[in-house]
C-alpha cells in the first residue's frame, strides 16, 4: 500500500482496520519530509522523536479510538501555539519562543488522536500572499520549484500537495488558506468567523483571522472541521452553533442547489485559463442538478482597500506586544527602555510586517482615522449587506480564488500593491465573516493547478463542503499529484 | 496624498520603529501608492452606514468572575530574553 497516495480518511480507515500501524504511517511521513522537505522549505520544525513516541502511544490506545482521523499524521502552521514546541510565525522577533500552552485547536485535534509531525513555514506573521516574507526563506511550490506556493499558509499547502503529511491546519485572514490551496492543487476551507476558537492562534488581524484545514479533498476537510469547530470560553468571539456532522452529511446531492456567479469576479484582470476552468466547474455542478445564475456584486472593487486598512490597523495594534521583554528575541546594545523596544522591533520585524505596522499606524492616527479606518468599517458593512442580498438570491457563490495561477518566486517582492491586488476574490469573505472553500478545478497550460472558490452564508460550511464533494465525485483534479500519477 | 519622509518618521516613532535612512524614501513611495489606492473608498457613498467592527451582534460576553490559577510563573518566564527567578528584566525606566 502506497500510504502517501491515500487521503487522510483512507489512512485513518486503514489504521482502524490494522492494515497499517500509526508508527509506520508516522515513519513514512518523516522519511518523506527528510527526502523532500528541504527542497520545498515547507517545514520549520519537525518533531521526529516526539512524533514517533506519540505514535507508539496512540497505537496502544487504538482500540478505544473513535475519530476517523485517529493517528493520521498532520502538521500545524507555525502561528498556532504548540506547548513546548518552537512557534515562530516565521519571524526573527519570536526567536525560539516555545509556548507554555496549546491552542484550543491543538487540544481539540489531539484529544481526537491527531499526530503532529511539526510546524509549517508561512509568510511572517501571516502577512503576505506568496510565503516569501518568512525569515526562514521562501517556500517552494511542489508543482514547480521556481514558483510560489501562495500564502500565507504556503508551507501547509505545499506539504499537503507533496504528501508530507495527510492534512494541515492553517489560518486565513484575507485568503491565506484558500489561495495557497488553489496554487498547490489541494482543498482548503476558511470557516465562518467565530466557529473555530482563535485561542492560541497568534494574532494578525483579530476581527478577520480564522483557522481551518487544508486537505486532499473536501471529505478530509469536513472531518477536520468537525473536530475544530466549537465554542470556547477562552475566545469571547467564538460562537454557539450546531457543530459536527459535516462529514456524515456529505451526500454529493446538489439537486436544486442554486449557485450564483458574480459577474464582477470574471472581468478584467482575470487570466483566461483560470476563467475557463472556474466556469467549467459551474457546468459540472449543473450536470449534477444545481442551478447556476449570474448575479451582480458591484461593491467587490472596494474589498481590497477596505481589507488592507482594517487588517493593517489591527496588525499595528496586535504587534505592539513584541517588545523584547516577555518572550522572543531582544536586540543588543540599547541605551534605555525605549531604545530597547525600537531596536528590537526594527531589527526583529521583516519589511512587510513593518510596512503593515506603519500603514496601520497611519490609518489610525489623528487626522486620518475618519478618512481611512472609519470609512473602511463602513465599507465592510456595505460588503456584508451585499452578501446578505446575494444569499437571498442563491445558496452559494462560485468565484475564482485568485486572478492567476502561482507566480514565479520574486515576482511580487518589489511591488507590495500588486501582491495586495491578487487578493481581490478572497478578502471580502473575511470582511463579511463568511465561510469560503477553495477546490482544485483544473490546470493551466504550464501544468499549474487552478482553484475555484465557493462562498456560503454564515454557518454554510455544510453546503460548501457538500458542493465541493459533489464536484470531486465527477472530477479528478484533486487526485493529481505533483510527481505525476493519481491518488487512489 | 503625499507621504513625506517626515510623515514616515512620525508614524515610525509612534510604532517604535526606526527605519534606516536608505529605506525611508522607498517606504514613503510605497505607502503613497498604497494610500492612493485606498482613496478608491471615497468613491463609495457611505452616508448613513454605521461602521461595523464585528459581523455578528455579539457584545459584552461575560463569564463568572472566579479566581483560578494562572499559568506557572517559571513556565511564563522561561521565554523571556532577560529574567531572574521572579520577574522580567528591563533597563531602568524611571530615574
Amino acid at each position: 500500500m502506497e500510504l502517501s497516495k491515500l487521503t487522510a480518511l483512507e489512512l485513518g480507515a486503514a489504521i482502524h482496520r490494522g492494515d497499517v500501524s500509526i508508527p509506520q504511517a508516522a515513519q513514512a511521513a518523516l522519511d518523506a519530509i527528510g527526502a523532500q522537505g528541504g527542497a520545498l522549505n515547507c517545514y520549520l520544525t519537525v518533531t521526529g522523536e516526539q512524533t514517533l513516541a506519540r505514535a507508539e502511544q496512540l497505537q496502544k490506545g487504538l482500540k478505544h479510538a473513535r475519530s476517523p482521523l485517529y493517528g493520521v499524521p498532520m502538521a500545524w502552521k507555525d502561528n498556532i501555539c504548540t506547548k513546548g514546541v518552537r512557534t515562530t510565525c516565521a519571524s526573527r522577533i519570536l526567536g525560539d519562543f516555545a509556548p507554555p500552552y496549546d491552542a484550543t485547536a491543538v487540544e481539540r485535534l489531539e484529544a481526537a488522536g491527531a499526530l503532529s509531525l511539526g510546524k509549517l513555514n508561512m509568510d511572517e506573521f501571516a502577512m503576505g500572499s506568496t510565503s516569501e516574507t518568512s525569515c526562514f526563506g521562501p517556500v517552494r511550490n511542489p508543482w514547480d520549484l521556481t514558483r510560489s506556493p501562495g500564502g500565507s499558509s504556503g508551507g501547509a499547502a505545499a506539504a499537503v500537495a507533496a504528501g508530507l503529511g495527510w492534512y494541515a491546519v492553517g489560518s486565513d485572514t484575507g485568503g491565506s488558506i484558500r489561495q495557497p490551496a488553489a496554487y498547490c492543487g489541494v482543498t482548503g476551507i476558511k470557516p465562518t468567523y467565530g466557529t473555530v476558537s482563535r485561542y492560541g492562534l497568534i494574532a494578525y488581524a483579530s476581527s478577520l483571522d480564522q483557522m481551518g484545514p487544508l486537505g486532499r479533498d473536501a471529505a478530509d476537510c469536513a472531518a477536520v472541521l468537525d473536530l475544530l469547530q466549537g465554542r470556547d470560553r477562552r475566545d469571547a468571539t467564538s460562537l454557539d452553533g450546531d457543530y459536527g456532522g459535516l462529514l456524515s452529511s456529505l451526500t454529493g446531492d446538489v439537486r436544486g442547489l442554486s449557485v450564483g456567479v458574480p459577474m464582477e469576479c470574471f472581468g478584467e484582470g482575470l487570466d483566461g485559463e483560470v476563467r475557463r476552468a472556474v466556469l467549467a466547474a459551474a457546468e459540472v455542478l449543473k450536470g449534477r442538478g444545481a442551478r447556476v445564475a449570474e448575479l451582480s456584486f458591484p461593491v467587490l472593487k472596494y474589498a481590497v482597500p477596505a481589507y488592507y486598512i482594517i487588517a493593517s490597523a489591527e496588525a499595528s495594534s496586535n504587534l505592539s506586544r513584541y517588545d523584547g521583554v516577555k518572550y522572543g528575541w531582544r536586540a543588543q546594545d540599547y541605551d534605555d527602555l525605549t531604545d530597547l523596544y525600537t531596536k528590537t522591533r526594527t531589527q526583529g520585524f521583516g519589511l512587510e510586517a513593518k510596512r503593515r505596522i506603519l500603514l496601520g499606524t497611519f490609518v489610525l492616527s489623528s487626522g486620518y482615522y475618519d478618512a481611512y479606518y472609519k470609512k473602511a468599517l463602513q465599507v465592510k458593512a456595505a460588503i456584508k449587506a451585499a452578501f446578505d442580498r446575494a444569499f437571498h438570491q442563491c445558496d452559494l457563490l462560485l468565484t475564482p480564488v485568485a486572478p492567476t495561477t502561482a507566480p514565479k518566486l520574486g515576482e511580487n517582492l518589489g511591488d507590495p500593491l500588486n501582491m495586495y491586488l491578487s487578493d481581490i476574490y478572497t478578502v471580502s469573505v473575511n470582511l463579511a465573516g463568511l465561510p469560503g472553500l477553495s477546490m482544485p478545478c483544473g490546470f493551466d497550460s504550464k501544468g499549474m493547478p487552478i482553484g475555484a472558490q465557493l462562498i456560503g452564508p454564515h454557518f454554510g460550511e455544510g453546503k460548501l463542503l457538500n458542493a465541493a464533494h459533489a464536484f470531486q465525485m465527477d472530477t479528478d483534479y484533486h487526485r493529481q499529484t505533483p510527481e505525476g500519477g493519481e491518488r487512489a | 496624498m503625499k507621504i513625506t519622509t517626515e510623515l514616515v518618521d512620525y508614524i515610525s516613532q509612534l510604532s517604535r520603529l526606526s527605519l534606516p535612512e536608505e529605506e525611508k524614501e522607498a517606504m514613503a513611495a510605497q505607502l503613497e501608492r498604497i494610500v492612493a489606492y485606498m482613496d478608491l473608498l471615497s468613491q463609495l457613498d457611505t452616508t448613513g452606514i454605521e461602521p461595523m467592527s464585528h459581523v455578528f451582534p455579539v457584545k459584552n460576553v461575560l463569564r463568572p468572575d472566579v479566581a483560578e490559577p494562572s499559568l506557572d510563573r517559571a513556565a511564563l518566564l522561561a521565554n523571556a530574553p532577560a529574567r531572574d527567578g521572579e520577574m522580567f528584566l528591563t533597563p531602568k525606566s524611571v530615574e
